[in-house]
């Protein structure tokens, strides 16, 4: 007891299923996958904003998924990172430089470099320091931009961001074309980015230090420096996607930062599945889509469900949406092999 | 400005104190059980819910409203415990922090459909209000009454821990849980009852700070971050750890907001993270 309590306090879970490391070669349902944007841009184009917030929110839920999924760092504070990328980008904008991608990349390095100092926090300490830490500097960013009303709009939030032509040539449009795709080649490239790291050695060590942190130093992995790099590579892509929905939106308000930003990340990762990048994107997804529709007829209502939700997901104890798609796929296989057997 | 130090003390300790009755139950839970409970606040609510609905649906006399919140946060706690969180307590943190956050949800969404979104009034007893002045500084008499119950009950908490049959088992189950069942202590029963305690004291600190913190049903999110800071910051399981730094905390964040209102609630987030890196197991750890 003593000992399996010692683990447990220092690497979360047995009970989360196991990160998946991606295969070299792209499978059909990703190929698919990835064209499904491009029919939904014709058959909704009236939902165009939404679409591009549920990327952008996807891209948010994958950095978390990195640090959490993959290195098994629980935080409470990520929104840090999403507001720090937020505001950058934005005031950039309203100081006068609109151009997209240069501010986005700013608001990334901005992000990451903030990470990189505040990751020396975090990779001491057990799990309860850890989210003690990270939500108290997320709450300490909150309180700056609050009072900080002269620079950042304070609760009013941040207005008149006016952004330049993307690559000089796209405008941005009320309804959303420029920023859905805007969104949508961003998200790629950074999915393409993070799935490559999951497979390299990198990605490896770091499945095995969640699995064991103990074990690691012994074959020579130093864990805190492995833990620094995916907690600042975490930051710069959360960075990333703060920016883009401040430029997307050409707001940014004050709840970029909060404490329920955070827990409603951590609600969309365990809603599709931790550990296997896709669960990040679906269950930002199936979280935007329910919000939308839950939250126009009650928005006290839709707290209500996804609070029971997820009082029932910890009971059930399952791996998200995915971890019940695989659970079916394996039933599947192995009721074929046994009739296949029987034949 | 002497005077007015004196008189930010005082309030930040009456504050502290507060903090403390509603966060001991915390700190017992997070280390008796290694339960991340991110609803705490939830069970402070209940206690002030049952308190105002008492006083103003049956007009009862305020005092007897503090026992009667301690009781309806114990029990609702007691069931919880029986029916929810006994099955988590082996989970990892992650399973704890949703299931706690959800909990907290559902709480905040059904408080906000029965009472609305607004503050709820409290009306204290005449003798409750004023101010009695000491050396020429003017205590507030509701903030002497605060202490005076939450030493009381602090006293109370430790007689029990440290004199009592069952505060005996309470420590042996926080030392050693395998060894304590092996003893023939019932664990699972030390368990419930000291959640239930724990969700009592919580009531009762909730009733008791209508009138200092206020009373929304956002008060579980509101006030979750200061709870958590002082059981992380004075360490989980003991009672002296979470008083200290209530107190602390209480002492700086009315100071904080009292001389340097600008940085608000910054100062006491910049203190916990710099004590949670100074004490990484909070500043009195518990010997096992």
């Amino acid at each position: 007891m003593t000992k399996s309590n010692l683990l447990s306090s220092l690497s979360i879970s047995d009970k989360l299923p196991a990160p998946r490391v991606p295969n070299a070669k792209w499978s059909k349902y990703e190929i698919i996958f990835w064209l499904l944007p491009f029919i939904a841009f014709f058959l909704f184009k009236g939902y165009l904003v939404l679409a591009s917030q549920m990327m952008i929110l996807g891209l948010f839920a994958l950095s978390l998924d990195l640090i959490l999924g993959y290195a098994g760092i629980v935080s409470l504070g990520h929104a840090a990172f999403f507001g720090l990328g937020a505001y950058t980008a934005g005031l950039l904008s309203v100081h006068g430089w609109g151009e997209p991608i240069s501010g986005m990349l700013l608001g990334a390095i901005v992000a990451a470099l903030f990470g990189f100092l505040t990751s020396f926090l975090v990779v001491r300490g057990h799990d309860l320091t850890r989210l003690m830490v990270t939500l108290g500097i997320c709450l300490m960013l909150y309180e700056i931009a609050n009072k900080a009303a002269f620079i950042t709009g304070g609760v009013d939030g941040l207005w008149g961001i006016q952004m330049w032509k993307l690559l000089g040539i796209f405008e941005f449009d009320l309804q959303g074309k420029t920023g859905f795709f805007y969104s949508f080649a961003v998200l790629f490239l950074v999915f393409v980015l993070v799935r490559r790291i999951a497979r390299s050695t990198f990605g490896l060590s770091l499945i095995g230090i969640r699995e064991g942190g103990k074990r690691m130093p012994a074959i020579g992995a130093d864990i805190n420096r492995r833990l620094i790099a995916v907690y600042t590579l975490g930051a710069g892509i959360a960075g990333i996607a703060g920016a883009l929905l401040a430029q997307t939106t050409q707001f940014v308000g004050l709840d970029s930062l909060g404490f329920l930003r955070s827990a409603d990340l951590l609600i969309i990762l365990v809603l599709g599945g931790t550990g296997r990048l896709y669960g990040a994107l679906i269950g930002a997804l199936v979280f935007m889509f329910a919000q939308d529709q839950i939250a126009n007829i009650n928005p006290v209502y839709w707290q209500f469900w996804i609070g029971l939700f997820l009082v029932i997901v910890v009971m059930v104890g399952s791996g998200g949406i995915l971890g019940a798609v695989d659970a079916w796929r394996e039933r599947r296989r192995a009721r074929a092999a046994h009739s296949g057997g029987q034949a | 400005m002497l005077g007015n130090l004196f008189g930010v003390l005082f309030d930040g300790v009456a504050y502290g104190a507060l903090l403390f009755l509603i966060s001991v139950g915390l700190s017992v839970t997070m280390g008796l059980m290694n339960f991340i409970n991110l609803a705490h606040g939830a069970f402070a609510m209940v206690g002030g819910f049952v308190a105002v609905e008492l006083m103003r649906q049956l007009n009862v006399p305020f005092l007897l409203t503090l026992p009667a919140a301690f009781i309806a946060a114990a029990i609702v706690g007691f069931i919880l415990e029986r029916t929810l969180y006994r099955r988590l307590y082996r989970a990892d943190p992650l399973d704890q922090v949703l299931f706690s956050i959800g909990l907290t949800f559902m709480v905040v969404a059904a408080g906000i459909y029965v009472w609305g979104p607004s503050q709820q009034p409290v009306h204290l007893p005449e003798w409750l209000r004023g101010q009695v002045s000491v050396f020429g500084v003017g205590l507030g008499i509701y903030r002497l009454f605060l202490i005076a119950v939450v030493v009381l009950v602090t006293a109370a908490l430790f007689f029990l821990i440290e004199r009592t049959r069952l505060g005996a088992q309470i420590r042996a189950s926080v030392d050693n849980q395998e060894a304590s069942a092996g003893l023939g202590i019932n664990v699972s029963r030390v368990f419930s009852v000291t959640f239930a305690l724990g969700s009592g004291l919580g009531g009762l600190g909730g009733a008791l700070g209508i009138d200092v913190l206020g009373l929304d049903p956002t008060f579980p999110f509101k006030y979750m971050v200061y709870f958590l800071i002082v059981v992380a910051v004075g360490g989980a399981g003991t009672i002296s750890g979470p008083l200290l730094a209530a107190i602390v905390l209480g002492v700086f964040d009315v100071a904080g907001k009292y001389y340097v209102p600008s940085v608000g609630a910054f100062v006491i987030y910049a203190l916990m993270v710099v004590l949670l890196i100074l004490f990484p197991s909070g500043l009195i750890s518990r010997r096992s």
